[in-house]
Formats: structure tokens, sequence, C-alpha cells
């Protein structure tokens, strides 16, 4: 097993994992993500309360959903760098951060404009909606940090430990709705519960938060593969690599 | 495990037990403040303030609403199914308002116990369905409005 | 087909902006993203490449130039 996890650590093999993978992530998430919106926006009927605004959530949910989630791998990641201090850890941190605060910045903004229609307002500083923003600053500081330190060691277990400092608020976005008075309703999936949507809606829904999930993949492989070359440039197989491309 | 591993582990564990407790305690210190509204129940046992801006939130009691005909002004009563307060608003209410559906007011109470709101948003619940899905369900509860409690029949449906 | 026609599922039951807005919005950036992440990789690969590659002739060469000291762990 242990074999296995140092191997992981590989730039070299990641990289030849990565670029088998990742055509197969972006087929597919595409086609998912595209099936589920096209279903949730044309054929899954309207709400009976708020009409077709709720049509929204085929892509709201998929990006809070994602959002979280990315957090969460990054944390892992972040664990890794500091007691492992594996540099593959640490390239995936900063290659998807990025990646999470955009899908955070669309998650709050697909929320704040689905709030007007249906709460009468765009933004209310609810427990749900300020952990999420809270979420959007804690990548931007991942992000800051990592590029205000020039040394590629210090940078990383600087950014493994603001990370994990901030996992803690991933509990409190999830649990938000039930431990406080909130105006965002609490979730409709729940673990050991049917959601409370019909099927109708709840198989597009599915599909398009899968569908997201395989392209932030793809994205992640290739934003790896680009940190890794420009990280390993001294190295023998990036250079034969590159001009393989090259020529 | 090698113990330079283990030692640094132990390290990040502390400091992930540390971080989570402080936000335990600062978040249960302010859970007064997180707290969007006070309930009815709350507003009852008179534990909101008077004559503060605060917010209210519940349900709007079944056939409590009451529009002045000549004017924006309406009155209703929001309820948590233990204890109601009378909200009294001056304007437009979200597309969303109604009776038996959630809401949250923003405004003071005045001496009376009466709760003048100058915004009201309108809180939606968790589930969602189709328009025939819910007329069903209303049919069969007798036009009893689709509380919370209908969720178990709508989803044995699917 | 939740909609009879096309102009009722452009308007979305009179929520058309809000919907429409929220499509866009999530499209655009996830373009922009992909986009940008696909331009990064190139400009890193050029880059790479002109380090790889033999010194071109004397004027060509640039007038500063940025050596990375690090160690790999490969």
């Amino acid at each position: 097993m242990w074999q296995i996890f140092h191997k992981l650590g590989s730039p070299k093999w990641f990289f030849g994992i990565a670029s088998t993978l990742m055509p197969w992530l972006l087929v597919a998430g595409a086609a998912l993500l595209m099936t589920g919106i096209v279903w949730g926006l044309v054929f899954a009927p309207q709400d009976y309360l708020q009409g077709n605004s709720y049509r929204i959530i085929f892509i709201h949910v998929p990006s809070a959903f994602l959002a979280q989630s990315v957090y969460i791998m990054m944390a892992v990641a972040a664990l890794v760098t500091l007691v492992w201090r594996m540099k593959l850890a640490d390239v995936f941190v900063t290659a998807v951060a990025p990646v999470g605060a955009v899908l955070t910045f669309l998650a709050l903004f697909t929320g704040a404009v689905w709030g007007k229609p249906t709460w009468g307002t765009w933004w209310i500083w609810d427990a749900r909606l300020t952990s999420m923003l809270i979420l959007l600053f804690l990548y931007f500081g991942v992000m800051a940090l990592g590029a205000a330190i020039s040394d590629e060691k210090s940078s990383a277990r600087a950014v493994a430990v603001l990370v994990l400092v901030g996992v803690v608020n991933i509990p409190i976005i999830k649990y938000s709705v039930e431990w406080w008075n909130t105006l965002h309703q609490p979730a409709t999936f729940k673990l050991t519960e049917k959601p409370s949507m019909p099927a109708e809606m709840w198989v597009p829904l599915l599909l398009s938060v899968l569908g997201l999930y395989l392209i932030f993949g793809w994205l992640a492989c290739l934003r790896m593969q680009t940190h890794i070359l420009a990280r390993e440039g001294r190295t023998r197989w990036v250079k034969e690599l590159v001009q393989a491309r090259g020529n | 495990m090698h113990p330079i591993r283990k030692k640094r582990l132990t390290i990040v564990l502390f400091l992930l037990v540390g971080v989570s407790v402080a936000v335990a305690l600062t978040t249960y210190a302010l859970r007064q403040n997180i707290n969007l509204f006070y309930d009815p129940s709350q507003i009852a046992a008179g534990e909101a303030p008077v004559d503060v801006r605060i917010r209210a939130g519940g349900m709007v009691e079944e056939g409590s609403v009451q529009r002045d005909p000549e004017s924006l002004k309406v009155e209703f009563k929001v309820t948590d199914f233990t204890s109601s307060v009378l909200v009294e608003y001056t304007g437009i209410l979200p597309d969303l308002f109604a009776e038996g559906q959630g809401v949250v007011a923003m405004g003071r109470m005045d001496g009376n116990g009466r709760f003048v709101a100058d915004q009201v948003l309108a809180k939606h619940d968790e589930n969602y369905m189709p328009p025939e899905v819910n007329e069903a369900l209303e049919k069969a509860a007798g036009k009893r409005a689709a509380m919370p409690g209908a969720t178990g029949e709508s989803s044995a449906g699917y | 087909m939740a909609f009879d026609s096309f102009s009722a599922f452009l308007a979305m039951g009179g929520h058309g902006p809000y919907v429409w807005a929220c499509y866009a919005m999530f499209f655009l950036l996830m373009g922009v993203v992909i986009w940008w992440s696909l331009r990064q990789r190139r400009v890193v690969i050029a880059q790479q490449q002109r380090r790889a590659a033999p010194m071109p002739s004397a004027d060509e060469r640039p007038t500063a130039s940025f050596t990375r000291i690090e160690s790999s762990q490969d």
C-alpha cells in the first residue's frame, strides 16, 4: 500500500496517468453536465411554488457542492504535504485553488440571482451565505499566500496550514441551516433519506453534479500537469517530453 | 509509520482540534447573533428586545392574512405552531408570500406585542415538486395546505 | 417537455432574466477558467522548450536570465 502511495507522489508517474485519464474525464464530464442541464432546463417539470426560477438549481447546487468538495480535497492534500512532504500534494493545492474560488463565486452569484425572485433579496447575512462567503475568502487567501512566498517549500507548508485551519468552515457551511435560523432552506439531499424532490428533478441534478465533478477532475489534471512542467523543468523527463512536443 | 511523520501528524491533529474547539466556542457564544431571526416562541417568552430592529420568522398562519383595501397595509400572524406573533407591514410582498409559507420579517416589536415590519422576505422549504403533485396532495389532505409533514407522502410515490 | 413554445422557454414564466443570467455567468466563468488553464499550459511548454533548446545567436539572447535552483525528488 505504501508503495502505491509513494508512486503516487512521483510527478512523472502522475503526469502519465493524468494524460491517459484526461480525454475520458472531459468527454464524460461534458456529456453528463450537458445532459443534466438540458434535462433540467427543458424537460424537468416546474416547481409548484417557485415556477421556473428553480431551474437555477441545476447549476447552483453543482457549483456549491463542488466548491466544498474541492476544499475538502485540498485539506487532505494539505495534510499529506505537512506530514509526508509529498510534492504532488502541494501541486494539487496550488493548481486547484483558483478553480475552487471560481466555483464558490458561481455558487454565491447564482444563489443571489435566485434569491431575488424567491426570497425577495439578493443577499442576507445569514449563517449559510456568510460561511460560503468566508469560503471564497479562504480560497483567495490560499492563492495569495501561495503567490507571496517564493520559496517552494516554505510556501507549500504555509499554504497547507492555512488550508487545514480553514477546513473547520466546511462543517459550518454544511450544518449552518440546521444549527441556526437561516433564510436558506435545509438541504434537499440527505445521505440517509430520500431527496425531497421527485425523480424527474433530482436525476438531472445528480447528472449535472457528477458531470461538473468530472470536468473538475479534467481541469485539475490539466492544471497540475502545467504546474509539474513548470516546477520540474530541470529534470530529464520533462526536457525530453517538452522537446518531443515541440519539434 | 516513520516516527518523525507520526510526530508531524500529531501536531497537525492538535492544531485542527484546537482550531475546531475555538471556533465551536465562538459560534456557541455568538449563537444569538448568528441566528438570522427570532421565532414566535422566543418573542412570546420575551427573549426578543423591544424597540430594537430585529427579524422575526416562521410560518404565515392559515387564514390570518388581512389586507387593508385602501392601502398596501397587511396584517398577518407568524407562527411556529406553539405561539404566534401579529405582524404589520406596509409594502409589496414577495411573490412567494402566501398562507402556510415561511417568512422572515425585519422590523421592531412595539410595546403591545405587535411586530411592525419594514421588510418581508419569503422563506421556502427544501421540498420541490411539480404543480400537479402539489394539487393532488392538497386534495388528499382535504385542502389543508402542504405542510412539511406531507413530504413523506409525496416522496413515497417515486 | 415542460414548455409549449420556444418563447415560453426563453421567458421562463417571467423569470427568464434571472435564469439566463445564472447560466450565462456559469458558462462564461467556466469557459474563462478552461481557456486560461490551456493558455498557461502552452506558455509553460513554450518556456521549457526555449530553456531546453541550445542558445541561439548572441544578439537574440535575452539580456537577463533566471535560473531556478531547485532539486527534484523524482
